[in-house]
């Protein structure tokens, strides 16, 4: 292996590459640039404005964050999630775990030192000013900088050791399709989000994963679930690989006890101030599942969503049935790849297990939002540089899929920079040499592509330019919709299906060792 | 979506053409990304002139006064903006607005003006383009990043906003063709730009004595033809460009305008060069004089307190005239004037021009922080020729954007400027020291016991033996580290420590310590001039 590795790097050098100058110093240089471009990129999307800027009562979720820090700045712990006449629950309640709460806290502390009266209590509700903006914006570059950077560079560490695999400048690609995913900062630092933490400890998550360090994995994921409960979108692959991995082990219910006592401890650790009494945990609990925000939000380009056009679940259906409905389909979703996991586990088809599973949550689970679609983003983004074109792909849509909402945040600007920005760094001269383009050569596919990137440009501008008829105004955002959704089912299908490949390729590989 | 379908033709066969439009349209994304970013009052200056020159006419657009940004650029500059105006109209007719106009700050000409400036950068891609061209590709891309994706032009030009990509853009396809031996579009060009922007004249006698000795050369006869002929091309230029203001008779209070002596000999924020040094000596002179028991008159204008009249600012030095620098500005072209009339070589006309600059930044009247960019985007091109103009372009280009700084004031802004100058120096570290690595390879392997290494940079050990291949030495280190300390101190410990007292301190610091980097780069390209043949 060793002389393999050597000879690519012999390779590089030789190569008339436009990144030698990078590539050449190692991975770690190559991170630092494009961390810090990548960092450059956040600040000045920060520049822009931020969802619900200026648009009282309500405002949007920037106001959210802040309420939160008001509150837990202000309140003791255990008033954090209750009802009272100090804090109104109706306006921006908090209702994400714990951890969130915690980060909310610390970030008060240093806003309050800076800047008071932006988390004051009561007097700063719907606070607005250069300074508040300014600090809230620092607290999420800086939660990036400190948890979702360097997991990624785990990672990628991980990943490449772990694959013993890959051109220099085929790395530092991956680093920068990793850090710029155009979604990711536009929700974060444009719309204004803390989901760089969450997605974080899930990328540390799957890099312990890649290097086999599963107590750890085990540790971060819990504290992903524990920052957004979001984050269970990709609990089936963590739980399916794990287990498959105990059950292949000399001992299995003593590692399936290891693993589970250290999701206990962390869950515990992390819920400790609710847990003296049952009342205040299910207190906490019921704040954590809005179920009555019904099964969708908005036009996300899920499977609820995009079947209400001909189906009205709302109607038809209670909220209880529908929670069942929707529990029932998404573990059956989400199955195959669990099923092929358990009995197979490999680092490679986690990965897709990552995919498969957040996409099947994605389509069908219950109360999901276009903001959702940053979790299947994340494992797609890891599989990159085996799955270029299906990244892009799916990047596109994605986009394509948040276009209303940034609308709607004036980001406009920033979301056409950053879409440019991506398909620049995709095509990066010299950046990566094979793609796996040999699946679409058939002209037919790629006039389909053609036709498909053409329509969705075209709703672009027919959403911007065009006002929709008085009856329907909502059409646009269910053509995008409609669109998204066709797209999100054909990478569900297609990556289902090569996790599944992978394993038949890997028995295959096993027969044969075992005949040689 | 041709780009996802036959990458590995763009790959095998690298086209220059497709590799630089790829490294200004990054630069454009994040240029993109910058529109809402703070604007200094040359954003109105430039709206009001599209505004003027698209509702006056001719004869009055020098007379104007409607508001306090005149236009004092050259009336190639003018049409330039009338040019645009005529887009602006289209946009929103209030851009042009002589009066509902002033002070417009609506989304529509922000957004407008911040796009007129990148798309008229593409006359400095054209520029870089044309200078790459016969370079190898690894000096290339080097060369790219460092003029496309410079950090001083990003904040002056699409934060602070100018046009000076553009103006850049020109000199650089001028310099392209001296370098190639067309001199005679060279000097068109040149004209050109004088005709932009007069501040460009600086390098004026360098291609004077370059031209007439290059050009005009061959005997009597044919020289006197070349010479005749170059006359011709840049009275032209200039009659077009000042022929209709000569018809009105304006031409004096065009001049008027271009050159408002009046305006003293430092700026309120000082540019980072010689006279800095020079005022203050007086301050010292001064103090250790009213020490020692004189007693001398205390000039009324002070320096800290903004702009400076005509009265005299020194207490105890003579007092400089605008004629004292333009002869000091001279003398120190001199030497690389006798140079140029020697032996006037294509290979070394980048390194005159900069070099022009950079006396003109030194010891200019009124010079603004942002003429620095007039010698470091041309010493880019030269900055890949050996290890020492790349060590001192290291230095030259942080000192450079270091001092633009205090342009941007507001607290949004900080982390941007910052990390523009951060990205600058790790890719200007990284790509000097694989580019010189690469070169030294072979001489390394053998000196590389003897000698010690110095690098703050931690590397894998594969490459222990490239370590000193590209360092800037203890001093350079030492002094870049230097620029921390003056940028704590002016941000964090200034306001802790002093509070609301000296608040010109931090300023007047930055300005010291970047002079003493600037006068260092004038020396070193003054000995790098006078040392080759």
């Amino acid at each position: 292996m060793e002389k393999r590795k050597g000879i690519k790097a012999l390779k590089d050098e030789d190569e008339n590459n436009n990144w030698w100058w990078l590539v050449c110093r190692g991975t770690a240089a190559s991170f630092l640039s494009i961390s810090v471009f990548a960092i450059l990129v956040r600040v000045a999307v920060s520049i822009h404005p931020y969802s619900g800027a200026g648009k009282p009562p309500k405002y949007g979720d920037f106001e959210a964050q802040r309420h939160w820090m008001e509150i837990t700045l202000n309140l003791p712990a255990s008033e954090w999630y209750r009802n009272s006449t100090t804090n109104d629950l109706s306006y921006w309640g908090l209702d994400y775990p714990p951890l969130t709460a915690y980060q909310s806290y610390f970030h008060a502390l240093i806003l309050r030192n800076f800047h008071p009266d932006s988390v004051s209590l009561y007097t700063s509700r719907g606070h607005e000013s250069y300074l508040g903006k300014l600090l809230m914006r620092w607290t999420v570059l800086s939660s990036d900088m400190l948890i979702f950077f360097p997991a990624v560079f785990y990672f990628v560490i991980a990943y490449y050791f772990a694959t013993q695999s890959g051109r220099k400048s085929d790395v530092a690609w991956h680093i920068a399709m990793i850090l710029l995913n155009p979604c990711l900062i536009l929700i974060d630092h444009g719309h204004f989000q803390y989901n760089c933490i969450s997605l974080g400890l899930i990328v540390g998550a799957a890099a312990a994963i890649l290097s086999s360090k599963d107590l750890l994995a085990c540790f971060l994921f819990s504290l992903a679930l524990n920052h957004k409960q979001l984050s269970a979108y990709v609990a089936p692959a963590f739980f399916s690989y794990l287990l498959g991995k105990c059950l292949k082990c000399r001992n299995p219910l003593f590692e399936v006890l290891k693993l589970g006592l250290v999701v206990i401890g962390t869950f515990a650790l992390v819920w400790l101030p609710y847990l003296q009494s049952a009342n205040s945990f299910l207190e906490v609990l019921s704040r954590l599942a809005p179920f009555e925000r019904g099964i969708y939000e908005d036009y996300v380009a899920n499977f609820w969503c995009t079947s209400s056009v001909l189906i009205k679940w709302k109607i038809l259906f209670t909220i209880p049935s529908l929670k069942l409905l929707s529990f029932v389909a998404t573990i059956s979703a989400s199955l195959p790849s669990m099923v092929q996991q358990i009995w197979a586990p490999s680092k490679q088809g986690f990965l897709y297990g990552l995919l498969n599973a957040s996409l099947s949550f994605y389509m069908f689970s219950y109360q999901v939002h276009e903001k959702s679609i940053l979790l299947p983003l994340l494992p797609a983004s890891f599989l990159a540089i085996e799955e270029p074109f299906l990244f892009k792909w799916m990047m596109h849509y994605a986009l394509l899929s948040m276009f209303p909402l940034l609308c709607r945040d004036e980001l406009i600007l920033p979301y056409i920079s950053l879409s440019a920005l991506f398909i620049l760094l995709y095509h990066a001269p010299g950046g990566r040499q094979d793609t796996s383009d040999r699946c679409f050569p058939a002209s037919l596919k790629s006039f389909m592509i053609g036709f498909l990137v053409l329509c969705s440009l075209i709703l672009h501008v027919v959403y911007l330019a065009v006002r929709p008829p008085e009856k329907y105004p909502f059409l646009f955002e269910a053509m995008i919709m409609l669109l998204c959704f066709s797209q999100f089912v054909f990478v569900a299908g297609y990556t289902n299906i090569k996790q599944w490949k992978l394993s038949k390729d890997s028995t295959l590989e096993n027969k044969e060792k075992k005949y040689l | 979506m041709t780009g996802a379908k036959n990458p590995k033709t763009t790959i095998s066969i690298p086209n220059p053409i497709f590799d630089l439009a790829w490294f200004s349209l990054i630069a454009t994304c994040v240029k993109l990304l910058l529109i809402p970013s703070y604007h200094s009052s040359d954003f109105e200056v430039h709206r009001h002139w599209l505004a003027l020159t698209h509702s006056l006419s001719l004869p009055n657009w020098y007379l104007d006064e409607t508001s306090p940004w005149t236009l004092d650029y050259p009336p190639f500059f003018a049409y330039f903006e009338r040019f645009l105006s005529l887009f602006a109209k289209l946009v929103d007719p209030t851009i042009v607005d002589l009066h509902d106009g002033l002070n417009y700050k609506s989304p529509s000409v922000i957004i407008f003006q911040r796009l007129t400036v990148m798309v008229s950068d593409m006359v400095l891609i054209f520029g870089i383009y044309r200078l790459g061209r016969k370079l190898g590709s690894r000096e290339r891309n080097l060369i790219w990043i460092l003029v496309v994706w410079s950090p001083g032009l990003l904040i002056v030009d699409h934060m602070h906003f100018q046009y000076n990509g553009f103006l850049l853009g020109i000199l650089l396809v001028s310099l392209s063709c001296l370098e190639e031996g067309r001199d005679l579009v060279g000097g068109f060009v040149f004209a050109v730009l004088l005709c932009f922007k007069h501040l460009f004249a600086v390098a004026g006698p360098v291609y004077f004595v370059y031209l007439l000795r290059h050009y005009c050369r061959g005997g009597w006869v044919r020289g006197f033809g070349r010479l005749v002929a170059m006359g011709t091309v840049v009275v032209a230029v200039f009659v077009a460009a000042y022929g209709p203001f000569v018809y009105y008779g304006q031409i004096q209070q065009v001049f008027h305008r271009m050159f408002p002596f009046g305006r003293g000999l430092c700026h309120a924020y000082w540019a980072p060069n010689f006279w800095v040094f020079y005022i203050l000596l007086d301050k010292g002179l001064a103090f250790v004089v009213a020490k020692l028991g004189f007693t001398i008159q205390v000039p009324t204008a002070s320096f800290t307190g903004g702009l400076v009249g005509d009265s005299s600012p020194f207490a105890v030095l003579p007092k400089v005239t605008p004629l004292i620098t333009f002869v000091l500005v001279l003398v120190a072209l001199f030497p690389c004037l006798i140079k140029a009339w020697r032996n006037p070589q294509p290979s070394m006309i980048t390194r005159w021009v900069a070099y022009a600059y950079t006396c003109g930044f030194l010891f200019g009247w009124h010079v603004h922080e942002k003429a620095s960019l007039h010698f470091v985007i041309p010493l880019a091109i030269v900055a890949t020729q050996s290890m020492e103009d790349a060590r001192h372009y290291f230095i030259l280009s942080i000192v450079s954007c270091y001092s633009l700084f205090p342009l941007l004031f507001e607290a949004q802004e900080y982390p941007i400027k910052v990390l523009l100058l951060l990205l600058h120096s790790i890719l200007m570290w990284f790509g000097f020291s694989s580019q010189f690595s690469q070169i030294t390879s072979a001489k390394t392997r053998a000196t590389s016991q003897k000698k010690g290494y110095k690098s703050g940079l931690k590397e894998s050990p594969g490459t222990v033996m490239q370590k000193q291949a590209f360092n800037i030495g203890w001093i350079g280190t030492s002094y870049l580290l230097g620029l921390l300390v003056v940028e704590t101190w002016g941000q964090f410990l200034h306001p802790i420590i002093l509070g609301n007292r000296l608040p010109f301190l931090p300023l007047l610091m930055i300005s010291i310590y970047c002079a003493l980097g600037m006068m260092y780069s004038w020396i070193w390209q003054l000995r790098r001039i006078i040392s080759t043949r």
